[in-house]
């Protein structure tokens, strides 16, 4: 039996007083992928920057537990090592692929020089030498036309390539354990499948064990051999990855996979109205081309192209599609937040007029936006109360004597205590927070709300409280949605009807039903088809994309 | 980027205009200046007749399109004092102001960046409060007083250093240090902030993470990163106080440059002189600011690179 390439014992990570991760084990042999799972706060990143010996940099510290990594034949303690040990392995015997390929990378250095760096260091090539392994290492990534990336900075890149080339930094050096922290969580469905996919075959060809940290279920069931669950730094199950999703044993994983939205698995929407709420009718907006001083007369770039939707009273309409599809222009023009070129829109049959601003004031009070990130979009310096009835204030509905009550009831409906409306937003965790922006909309008793990627930053598990508490909300007040999200599990959950947009137009519209099972259009099949499902394949058969469909509908990464 | 450096070099000539607008009438506002050349006891008619000499009997508007067409045509008069067209004297001047301030240039830049980047590396440890003290100290002390410091330590009591001239390099060190007082100051805790906001981003762990030697990840990925913001404002920074303490440095110890010559103009009332000093100077800082425009867009490739 051969040594596992890492074997980790009761490993214990400290930050300050805080105890993050409370005694983990787990090993990892060659050619075989760890999956660590769990959700934000449960001490997966802790541990992999652990490995790397990265953590102490980070503030946090190793309290106790081995982290023996063997390589050659040799064993070595890296708790024991010294500092300039360590830097002889990382990035040689173990790297690491991080989550934000966007800003990973140094955006003053050449692709070329950042890859060759690697060579340069561990291998001791000089630079015309390591210039063109770094060309071979970028080949073997699949970046198309590696020669002329080598002199390109990395915002010329989409993020797609720019994750491309961490995991060519990574690999340069044959590694025994790659670490790979959530490295398809801030790209696309279709960038994602490509990156896993690529993962895999270079881990056929080069053999290196791999940990690879997620929250999402889909990745693990497409990834993992094995999974190891954590919950606030603990272990909460071990297992194949078929034994864990046919046979979980722990609550928590139960709890996690129930929360995980499932492609296939229906709506829970209920009978919708028949009158029109929402009516946007050929409506497109564009982009400026540079403008400036000397500035030739550009016609700049159309994001929205003559878009038309319905949405019905206590409908949610679904829109998903990639980044840079123009989905949240899409939603910014119907609320002339952006000024749209032409069409129209209609809500509850009243023109929206940018003519009149009190007139779209008037109008705009029946529509209400969620937006993404619930950290960013509520005012740090306003006690909740204040913070949502401001629309309400604004438009007149509510005097100050009667704003507490207000806040009172509207926290209670979307699930909060009504004393909640005396303290601040940083005292609140993510979902708590978005609840808040949800109250916020709700305070003007509006009859849409456009929920902007509501969900996307947040936990499986409060994703799925948040879904259900505007399910509930519509349900109960008759409220439309129109959903934003990349994620098609969560729109197939929340939606009546799905419209997949693709390069700033609507290629498809149906009930989610048949839009899921029998879509028309290449690019929603394209779409569907690099969606993780949560249920484990065969290693041996990993789905492929058909290269005829790629051929057709490039992702718009590849565009880019 | 061509845009951009057009865009820069049309700014630069807009303000170009408006400074050399400003030095006209702020020279008018101080009255005619006919009465302080001439001395008491001088005759009405004398009087007129200098004034019709100099062309202040005409309107101002058009006294100010006489002035503009000179400026244009680099016709900017005769010394009072001298006799001799401003422009020479002023660029005699010039090249030993602009050796002081490179020299002033040079030591603020040895000095205070690796001092930053060691407060930004060791922010939470004595090393970098020490550092930060003295910068802030350094930024409280005008440059004159660290030039009287320095010559009452190394010239009146030690007898080291030479006071007055340009003679030797020796006589670099005092003037180069009294300017560069608050320049160092500055930009070390510029370079520091800089660094510091550099020192959390996401690639400098991808560097640690390849297994790069702290030094590098520090000078390489790091200091790389911060020069960029860096670059602008020691730029302006330069510009800004070279120009307001040479003035004051140069008079201290003689040095025969523009800032001594402009404080003499003032004192004797050399007009012409004192205008074509004021537009020199202004002028060369507006371009030491386009300069460092546009380095800083060229130094980023986000900037460089970009169409247009």
């Amino acid at each position: 039996m051969t040594l596992p390439v890492l074997d980790v014992q009761d490993l214990k990570i400290s930050f300050g007083a805080h105890e993050a991760v409370k005694g983990i084990s787990f090993a990892i042999h060659a050619r075989e992928t760890l999956a660590l799972v769990g959700e934000s706060g449960s001490g997966k990143s802790a541990t992999a920057l652990s490995i790397l010996r990265l953590i102490e940099r980070e503030g946090g510290t190793i309290g106790g537990g081995r982290i023996v990594l063997t390589d050659g034949g040799r064993s070595h303690d890296l708790r024991n090592l010294s500092d300039a040990q360590l830097t002889a392995l990382r990035g040689n015997a173990i790297s690491m692929v991080f989550q934000e390929p966007m800003t990973s990378l140094n955006p003053v250095l050449k692709i070329g020089d950042q890859v060759g760096e690697v060579f340069i260091r561990h291998r001791k090539y000089d630079r015309r030498k390591a210039m063109k392994a770094a060309e071979e290492a970028l080949d073997q990534v699949r970046i198309p036309d590696p020669a002329r990336r080598l002199h390109q900075y990395p915002h010329e890149l989409s993020g797609g390539l720019r994750q491309r080339v961490m995991i060519a930094m990574a690999l340069a050096c044959r590694p025994k354990l790659l670490i790979c922290d959530e490295p398809t969580t801030a790209l696309d469905v279709t960038t994602q499948a490509e990156i896993l996919t690529l993962i895999r075959n270079l881990q056929a060809e080069i053999g290196m064990g791999v940990l690879f940290i997620t929250h999402d279920m889909g990745v693990v069931a497409e990834i993992a051999d094995r999974v190891v669950v954590l919950r606030n730094g603990e272990m909460m199950e071990e297992a194949s990855v078929h034994d864990l999703f046919e046979r979980p044993k722990a609550a928590y994983t139960k709890a996690l996979m129930a929360a995980t939205p499932k492609p296939g698995s229906g709506s829970s929407t209920r009978q919708a109205g028949t009158e029109t709420v929402l009516e946007v009718e050929h409506l497109s907006t564009r982009f400026a081309g540079k403008s400036g001083l000397f500035s030739r007369n550009s016609s700049g770039v159309l994001a929205v192209n003559r878009v038309s939707l319905k949405v019905a009273r206590g409908e949610t309409l679904g829109l998903v599609g990639e980044s840079g599809c123009g989905k949240s222009t899409l939603a910014r023009s119907i609320l002339h937040l952006i000024e749209p070129e032409s069409g129209s829109v209609r809500l509850d049959g009243k023109v929206l007029n940018s003519s009149s601003k009190q007139a779209l004031r008037e109008t705009r009070k029946d529509m209400q936006m969620v937006f993404q990130d619930p950290y960013a979009s509520l005012n740090p310096r306003l006690p909740v109360h204040e913070l949502i009835t401001e629309p309400a204030r604004i438009h007149g509905l509510v005097s100050h004597k009667d704003q507490k009550e207000l806040a009172a009831d509207l926290v209670e409906r979307v699930g909060l205590e009504r004393d909640a409306i005396n303290r601040f937003a940083h005292q609140f965790s993510g979902g708590q927070r978005q609840r808040l922006c949800i109250a916020r909309a709700l305070s003007v008793e509006p009859k849409l709300i456009i929920a902007d990627e509501a969900v996307s930053a947040l936990d499986v598990s409060i994703a799925r409280q948040i879904t259900d508490l505007m399910l509930e909300l519509q349900r109960t007040e008759g409220l439309s949605f129109l959903f934003i999200s990349h994620d098609i599990g969560v729109v197939e959950r929340v939606s009546h009807r799905i419209a997949v947009m693709y390069k700033g137009e609507i290629v498809e519209t149906g009930p989610t039903d048949r839009i899921l099972k029998s879509p028309e259009h290449p690019y929603t099949r394209r779409l569907l088809s690099a969606v993780p499902s949560p249920v484990p394949k065969r290693r041996s058969a990993p789905p492929q994309l058909s290269t005829s469909l790629q051929v057709e509908v490039p992702s718009l990464a590849a565009l880019a | 980027m061509l845009t951009y450096v057009l865009r820069t070099l049309l700014r630069m000539a807009i303000t170009l205009f408006l400074i050399v607008t400003l030095v006209f009438f702020a020279t008018r506002l101080s009255g005619n200046p006919v009465d302080f050349v001439l001395g008491e006891g001088i005759t009405k008619e004398d009087r007129d007749l200098l004034i019709a000499y100099y062309g202040l009997d005409s309107s101002i508007g058009t006294q100010y399109l006489r002035y503009l067409s000179s400026v244009f045509s680099g016709e900017f008069g005769l010394s009072f004092l001298e006799r001799r067209p401003v422009s020479e004297i002023v660029l005699e001047r010039a090249w030993p102001s602009l050796k002081l301030l490179l020299s002033a240039v040079c030591f603020t830049l040895v000095v205070s960046i690796p001092l930053g980047i060691l407060a930004a590396i060791y922010r939470t440890s004595i090393i970098g409060s020490v550092v930060m003290v003295v910068a802030f100290l350094g930024y409280a002390v005008p440059s004159f007083i660290i030039g009287i410091l320095l010559v009452l330590i190394f010239a009146y009591t030690l007898n080291w250093l030479p006071v007055i001239g340009d003679g030797t390099a020796l006589h670099f060190i005092m003037p180069t240090l009294a300017i560069s007082g608050m320049l160092v100051a500055a930009i070390t805790r510029f370079t520091r902030n800089a660094m510091l906001d550099v020192l959390s981003q996401d690639y400098m762990r991808t560097a640690r993470a390849k297994g790069l030697p702290e030094w590098i990840v520090i000078l390489k990925h790091g200091l790389r990163n911060a020069s960029i913001t860096l670059l602008s404002v020691v730029g302006l920074q330069i510009a800004a106080l070279a120009a307001s303490g040479s003035v004051v440095v140069e008079a201290i110890f003689a040095w025969p440059g523009i800032g001594d010559l402009l404080v003499r103009s003032a004192i004797l009332r050399d007009y012409p002189v004192l205008q074509f000093g004021v537009l020199s100077v202004a002028v060369a800082v507006i371009v030491i600011n386009a300069v460092v425009d546009i380095a800083y867009a060229f130094a980023d490739p986000r900037i460089r690179l970009a169409k247009g």
